[in-house]
């Protein structure tokens, strides 16, 4: 079974600041940590490996200090790592940076299941893993909390939707992207530090992966950001007096106001 | 302090570090009020290579020896000393095999020592022979290839939960420290049940049983070292575990200083911090200076030995002694600085004080490690070496 983790370096924050000129994160001062919903992908990859045998590969495009979060997960557990970076790839939105990772996908090429997060903490926009099913033309389930069984071709998961849960059998390769709930992420371990201290992690280019220019980075991205801003929050209260009854009285008459 | 940690051990510090405070910390309130064994942690330990740390490399180890070893044990303590203590006894356990095994011996355990898939107990104590090591009654008895042990050991650690144990029993009764024995027993041997289990004061996350004996029919190839190697095997691995304890002590003090220090700013009385008050500042920097002095024993004895000296029994007494009589003031300081509520169970404060009592009782008493300490001195006529 080879599996293919996606990550994703994040600021290490939820309080997160834009910075209003030029609608980007401020990211000077937060440290970067792997994408937390990134984590339970990765442990699920690891245990199905555990369970199963083969391999788990770790990709992630991003700049080099991304490489930082691509050490980490070799401690927790991974077996090779990938660093898609490129100046090319700069300013990808989802849809770019779908394109991107499933040329990467195209060169590892030997792939049986693609596990991603659910979403990330910076972007939030849970894209990422459906666009790049449908790039690559293969099936795709989100938010699966349990992987009930899978073998060589074939996977039954259960995912959680609004009131329950399905359970869904598809073909492999394929991409989910997973939940918090699926598992407990192990914490690293001291062979595992020790190695990734000393890992060396191979960075692919545009060219490597035959990345077409106009297709990636700012270039290849529809998504335009007109302006980002915090919601004003606005709260009015108003305290009501009187006996019970004038303060019930009043209540339902401030209700029907509202409906 | 700045101790000049290696890049390994800089490594072992914040992964145990990490443990305590996102495994340990959540639960040992629990763990201690349930008696219950912390085996999720022993399986979050075995996982992060924690169980490693001691054993060699050719043995699936790290090999990093004593000092890295005391450095998880302080880690870990500094959030519960119990389920440290959980990690520091198997290490204890794995000693003599580790010290005096066979090769075949070190193979067949070893491995799964270091994978944390295995815990281990050392069995020494019995209800006749607590400091009097020697007064043992347990008997080894030659039968064909095997040996027939008969006896009961008590207050073992890690009793019950271990799949293997190292004990102490007498080959040639009439020989007595000279005809005592080491053995590797595995759980399910048939003969080997456990007997009592014990409801402690402190620790309580700990197991501690009876192991029981009655003609456990044993291999003769699990004898560790020779017969007769009794005596010498328990004094050298208890020299070798005792910076341990003092490991388990120095963090458990270090955990009711943080705690003490934070509540004391934390808690206002006569309209100020009570940490403004003098007598609390005082009392706080005691507490840190003689955990800074104990911590510096442990560390200097645990080199010792990594050093390769021949003999370390002095260093290694001074060390446990020091540092746990320093954990047992430390703790009820806390409790002081805490006031009323230090002793409520709702504060780790009364916990922590049960927990630092054992360390002054267990692996050689303060007292009779004193007279240990006395002998050294005396032998070589005060003369440092």
């Amino acid at each position: 079974m080879n599996i293919v983790v996606c990550i994703k370096q994040v600021p290490g924050t939820t309080e997160i600041k834009i910075d209003p000129e030029t609608n980007t994160l401020v990211r000077e001062g937060v440290p970067s940590i792997i994408n937390p919903f990134d984590c339970y992908a990765l442990e699920e990859a690891v245990r199905l490996r555990e369970r199963c045998g083969g391999k788990v590969t770790v990709i992630s495009m991003g700049p080099p200090q991304a490489e930082e979060a691509l050490r980490e997960t070799i401690s927790l557990g991974a077996d090779e790592t990938i660093l898609l970076s490129d100046r090319a790839f700069a300013g990808s939105d989802t849809w770019a940076t779908a394109y991107v990772l499933s040329r990467a996908m195209a060169r590892i090429a030997d792939y049986d299941i693609i596990i991603c997060g659910r979403q990330t903490l910076d972007g939030d926009t849970g894209q990422v893993g459906p666009g790049l099913s449908e790039m690559l033309g293969i099936p795709f389930v989100a938010y699966v909390n349990r992987v009930e069984e899978i073998r060589d071709g074939y996977i039954r998961v259960q995912r959680m939707v609004e009131e329950g849960y399905e359970t869904i059998e598809m073909a492999l390769p394929a991409v989910i992207t997973v939940v918090k709930e699926i598992n407990v992420p192990r914490l690293p371990s001291l062979r595992g530090s020790m190695k990734a201290k000393t890992a060396q992690i191979p960075v692919w280019s545009a060219d490597d992966i035959g990345v077409e220019e106009d297709k990636a980075g700012i270039a290849g991205s529809p998504t335009r950001v007109v302006k980002v801003f915090f919601p004003k929050r606005e709260r009015k209260s108003e305290m009501l007096q009187g006996s019970t009854e004038e303060q019930v009285d009043n209540l339902i008459r401030l209700l029907e106001g509202i409906i | 302090m700045e101790y000049y940690l290696t890049e390994q051990q800089k490594l072992v510090k914040s992964l145990a570090r990490r443990i305590a405070e996102e495994r340990i910390l959540p639960v040992r309130a629990e763990l201690d009020q349930n008696e219950e064994f912390p085996w999720a942690i022993v399986k979050d330990m075995a996982n992060s290579d924690l169980f490693r740390v001691f054993i060699p490399e050719q043995y699936e180890g790290l090999g990093e020896g004593s000092f890295a070893l005391c450095i998880a044990v302080e880690e870990l303590s500094r959030a519960c000393c119990g389920v440290a203590l959980t990690y520091a006894a198997d290490a204890l356990g794995s000693l003599p095999i580790l010290l005096y095994g066979s090769d075949e011996q070190k193979q067949k355990y070893l491995p799964d020592i270091a994978a944390g898939t295995k815990l281990t107990g050392f069995g020494l104590t019995e209800s006749g022979a607590g400091s009097d090591a020697a007064a043992i009654k347990t008997t080894a008895t030659r039968d064909g290839d095997d040996y027939l042990i008969n006896g009961t050991k008590q207050f073992i650690t890690n009793g019950g939960e271990a799949e293997i144990y190292t004990i102490i029993a007498l080959t040639d009764p009439s020989r007595g420290n000279r005809g005592s024995s080491a053995f590797i027993v595995e759980k399910g041997m048939p003969g080997f049940t456990f007997g009592k289990k014990e409801q402690k004061m402190g620790i309580r996350t700990t197991a501690t049983r009876e192991l029981v004996f009655h003609n456990c029919r044993v291999p003769g190839e699990n004898l560790v070292g020779k017969e007769g190697l009794g005596f010498i095997v328990t004094m050298k691995t208890l020299d070798v575990s005792r910076p341990g304890v003092g490991a388990l002590s120095v963090g458990l003090a270090q955990g009711a200083l943080e705690a003490a220090v934070a509540y004391a700013q934390q808690r206002r009385q006569f309209g100020q911090p009570v940490s403004a008050f003098q007598a609390v500042q005082h009392m706080l920097a005691n507490m840190a200076m003689e955990l800074e002095a104990a911590r510096a024993l442990v560390y200097a004895a645990a080199k010792t030995i990594d050093s390769g000296a021949r003999n370390f029994t002095e260093e290694g007494a001074m060390a446990k002694v020091f540092a746990t009589d320093m954990a047992m003031k430390v703790t009820t300081d806390a409790l002081q600085v805490f006031g009323g509520v230090g002793y409520m169970r709702d504060y780790p404060a009364e916990k922590m004080m049960r927990d630092a009592k054992i360390n002054q009782i267990y692996e050689g008493t303060n007292q009779v490690l004193r007279n240990v300490i006395a002998l050294q001195l005396l032998k070589r006529k005060a003369q440092r070496e």
